[in-house]
């Protein structure tokens, strides 16, 4: 059981989660995430951690919400409790110095991108990210991330903030911003993760994706999480879930991920990107 | 001396019609008067067959006899002396493999029916209310961390507490138990029951610690800096497929997800639990063991119209237990024998049928079983929405890949020995699933015995009685 610290909306349909769990933010690390239960009743969902405070002991996720887990999250106040939250699970972000790192954010990316900036940044990189939502008043931790970056890069599909329309647009802001990256590092929306692997692939350049598929355990234990990479079955709670762009298997991912839609309560209200989940 | 009884008194169960629709206990245990006339059949041999077959040496002849003297208390305290979780074993131990295919009796007649007394006692003692815990010796000032909630762990945290250690177990789940909890479902073994053996090892003073996954909220290196000594009991871990096109179509389900999301997460429950699981009208389940008789009587109970139990062997060679094979043919699952899936179809990304080809016995192979050889052309399609695969798994991964220094097998499991659990890893000790591959209770509950053996020697420099 975990006390909330704090819950709020940041921008429409998209909450800022912290908790008390000074385990969790002792042993969090940059790709991380945890799971957890808003109720007795309720389902193990995934979510990213976006920051973490190791004298403070508390753990900060951004959540959109979209069905009945994240509907019961986003009632909860300071100093409410929730029955569950383990991590931190999966495989931490690989951190070396890799010269030029793009990070591209889309949704809750914004957030979970954070700590992977922060890390990179010290680790001697120059790291440039691209946030990108539908209209300006949807973007948030601008300037928590432009603090730790070389520069950020705006991108709305309405035009009201940088360049107008979609990451489909890749390699011409590239050249225009002058930055050739080494590596892309792509959280948040999974349509948009997708978008920006088929963009960098024709360039060459290695592209990470933090993979969001269902999961019940987290643990490796029950096998619901398992997407197709080069080929290969891996498990992303336990092999990921950040992999290749390149190699993942993403028609098959979207029609696992559609599994359970019918069942699951209509997104209430869908933010960001087109395909959002 | 009178006529030895060679006839096993039947156990009530409920009808095959009516159980199919409720996920209630099927047998029903038996009645007091029922349970005496069963055990007065013991011949309370010298050289008891059946003790040599229990895995942790219940002393048979001594409980059946307070079982036929009417004295229960005394039964279930003899049972208790060298087995902690009795209400469990008693109903899901292979008793006909152990205890009961030792039992004298068996040669004439049928074997006395110890697994069924066993639960009887231990239910006799639980509708009395929670028992008073026994006395505990003063605290010894060593701290034990004990990572997973499985009969394993269990067995552990109950014998070391005994002996004044101050225990933690550490689960990643939100619920203790492990495969009792998430796997084996309610119709054979109540969460009840096992929820009353969870309070029961928390009374011995054990502290449970949920939602705390060994290796990634803490590491075994960092456990070790608070903890004098540590047992993992991690349990078994990713599912095994069969590797054949169209696995990752949706309505193919591993047997893990498929029961945990019925079990621990309540889907039988959906909407008033939110975990969905999908009602599917035809169901495959390939496999022939526990796990998958299992998984296809959860999907008759879940309203399936037709469920199938794919098998690429013969009758003979099912792995279940006799009484859930049979269990589950009453019930109606249909059992496809000697038949082997090879390919998965789909349309849209959603399971609609599987290929199969028949098989037929050749040469016994390495485990002596006749080896299932295919008869070319045989190919045959069966319409389905829904397949489970209960092959198999390999052991949880998560502690070997956070552990340095953990020598690990070729399958993934923790290499411990086998008398004491030791692994290569000083103050590490390892038993159950982790480290056999999957198995039974009672085999993971012996290697919790004998590593808490283990552990108190070691800390405590004395051999342990
Ligand atoms: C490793 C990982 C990290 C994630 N990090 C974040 C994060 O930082 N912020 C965030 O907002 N979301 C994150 N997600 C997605 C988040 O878990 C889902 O949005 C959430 O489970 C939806 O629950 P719901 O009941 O509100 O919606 P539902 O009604 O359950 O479903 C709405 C939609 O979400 C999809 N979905 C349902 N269950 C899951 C599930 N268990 N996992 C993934 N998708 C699911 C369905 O396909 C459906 O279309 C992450 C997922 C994973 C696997
Ligand atoms: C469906 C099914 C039916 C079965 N039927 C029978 C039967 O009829 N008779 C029989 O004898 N046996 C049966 N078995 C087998 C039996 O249940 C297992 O052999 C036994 O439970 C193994 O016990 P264990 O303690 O080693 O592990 P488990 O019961 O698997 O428990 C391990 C626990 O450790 C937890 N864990 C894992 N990793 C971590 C970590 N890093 N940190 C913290 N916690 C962790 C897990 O969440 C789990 O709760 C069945 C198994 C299944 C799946
Ligand atoms: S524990 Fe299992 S093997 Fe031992 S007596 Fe009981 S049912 Fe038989
Ligand atoms: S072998 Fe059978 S008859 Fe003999 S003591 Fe054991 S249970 Fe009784
Ligand atoms: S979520 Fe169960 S194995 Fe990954």
């Amino acid at each position: 059981m975990v006390t909330i610290v704090e819950r709020r909306m940041i921008v429409p349909n998209v909450h800022l989660l912290t908790v008390a769990a000074p385990e969790v933010a002792e042993s969090a690390r940059p790709g991380n995430f945890i799971i957890l239960r808003p109720d007795e009743q309720g389902e193990r969902i995934p979510l990213t951690i976006a920051d973490w405070d190791t004298a403070a002991g508390t753990v900060s996720s951004i959540f959109v919400q979209v069905g009945a887990s994240t509907a019961k999250l986003a009632r909860l106040k300071a100093g409410d409790t929730i029955p569950s939250y383990a991590g931190p699970l999966g495989n931490e972000t690989e951190i070396a110095n890799f010269g030029t790192v793009l990070l591209i954010g889309g949704c809750y990316g914004l957030g979970s991108l954070y700590p992977i900036a922060r890390a990179l940044t010290a680790a001697g990189n120059k790291v440039y990210a691209m946030i990108e939502a539908r209209s300006s008043y949807l973007l948030y931790w601008q300037e928590r991330l432009a603090a730790v970056v070389e520069r950020l890069i705006v991108v709305t599909r309405d035009g009201s903030r940088g360049y107008k329309g979609h990451v489909t647009r890749l390699s011409e802001i590239l050249a225009l911003e002058k930055i050739s990256p080494d590596r892309v590092i792509a959280h948040g929306c999974t349509f948009q993760m997708m978008t920006v692997a088929k963009e960098t692939k024709p360039l060459g350049i290695k592209t990470i994706v933090s993979m969001n598929p269902i999961m019940i355990d987290g643990t490796g234990m029950c096998g619901v999480c398992r997407l197709t990479v080069a080929g290969q079955t891996k498990f992303a709670c336990v092999d990921g879930p950040e992999f290749d762009g390149h190699e993942v298997d993403w028609e098959e991912f979207f029609a696992r991920r559609e599994g359970y839609s019918a069942e699951e309560n209509e997104p209430l209200h869908r933010s960001g990107c087109a395909s959002h989940f | 001396m009178s006529k030895v009884d060679l006839v096993r008194r039947p156990m009530p169960k409920q009808e095959p019609a009516e159980r199919v629709r409720n996920f209630d206990e099927v047998a029903l245990g038996y009645p007091a008067e029922l349970a005496r006339e069963e055990a007065a059949r013991c011949l309370t041999c010298k050289k008891p067959g059946c003790v040599d077959g229990c895995p942790v040496g219940i002393d048979i002849p001594g409980f059946l006899g307070s079982v036929a003297a009417g004295d229960f208390g005394a039964a279930i305290r003899t049972v208790k002396q060298t087995n902690a979780l009795p209400a469990v074993c008693g109903r899901v131990c292979p008793q006909e493999e152990q205890c009961e295919r030792n039992c004298v009796l068996g040669k004439k007649g049928d074997p006395l029916a110890i697994g069924r007394l066993e639960r009887f006692v231990a239910d006799r003692e639980a509708q009395e209310g929670p028992g008073q815990p026994p006395p505990l010796p003063p605290p010894n000032g060593r701290a034990i961390a004990v990572v997973g909630s499985g009969p394993a762990g269990i067995t552990v945290a109950a014998d070391l507490a005994l002996r004044g250690y101050a225990v933690t177990m550490f689960e990643a789940l939100h619920e203790a138990g492990g495969v009792l909890t998430y796997g084996i479902p309610e119709f054979r073994l109540p969460k009840a029951i096992v929820r009353r053996e969870v309070d029961y090892v928390r009374s011995l003073g054990v502290e449970l610690r949920l939602d705390f996954v060994v290796g990634k909220t803490r590491t075994i290196e960092r456990l070790q800096e608070s903890f004098d000594a540590i047992f993992v009991g991690a349990g078994a871990g990713l599912p095994w497929f069969l590797e054949i096109p169209g696995e990752n179509l949706n309505g193919v389900y591993s047997a893990n997800e498929y029961l945990t999301r019925c079990n621990l997460m309540r889907g039988f429950r959906f909407p008033a639990f939110d975990t969905p699981l999908k009602r599917s009208a035809r169901v495959a389940v390939f496999g022939g063991g526990n796990v998958a008789m299992d998984s296809a009587r959860t999907a008759l109970r879940l309203g399936a119209d037709e469920v199938h139990i794919v098998y690429r062997r013969s009758k003979a060679e099912l792995p279940a237990r006799a009484e859930e094979a049979e269990n589950a043919e009453e019930e109606g699952v249909i059992f496809d024998y000697l038949t082997l899936p090879v390919r998965l179809i789909g349309e849209r990304g959603w399971l609609t049928g599987i290929e199969c080809r028949r098989m037929e016995l050749g040469e016994p192979d390495a485990s002596g079983r006749r080896r299932p050889v295919e008869i070319p052309g045989s190919e045959f399609v069966m319409a389905m929405d829904a397949s489970v695969c209960a092959i198999g798994n390999s052991p949880n991964p998560l502690i070997p890949m956070t552990t340095p220094g953990l020598e690990v097998g070729k399958r993934g499991n923790i290499v411990a020995d086998d008398d004491t659990g030791r692994t290569s890893r000083e103050r590490v000790w390892a038993g159950g699933d982790v480290v056999t591959g999957a198995a039974t209770v009672i085999s993971a509950m012996g290697a919790g015995r004998r590593a808490a053996r283990s552990i108190h020697e070691a800390l405590s420099g004395q051999a342990a009685p």
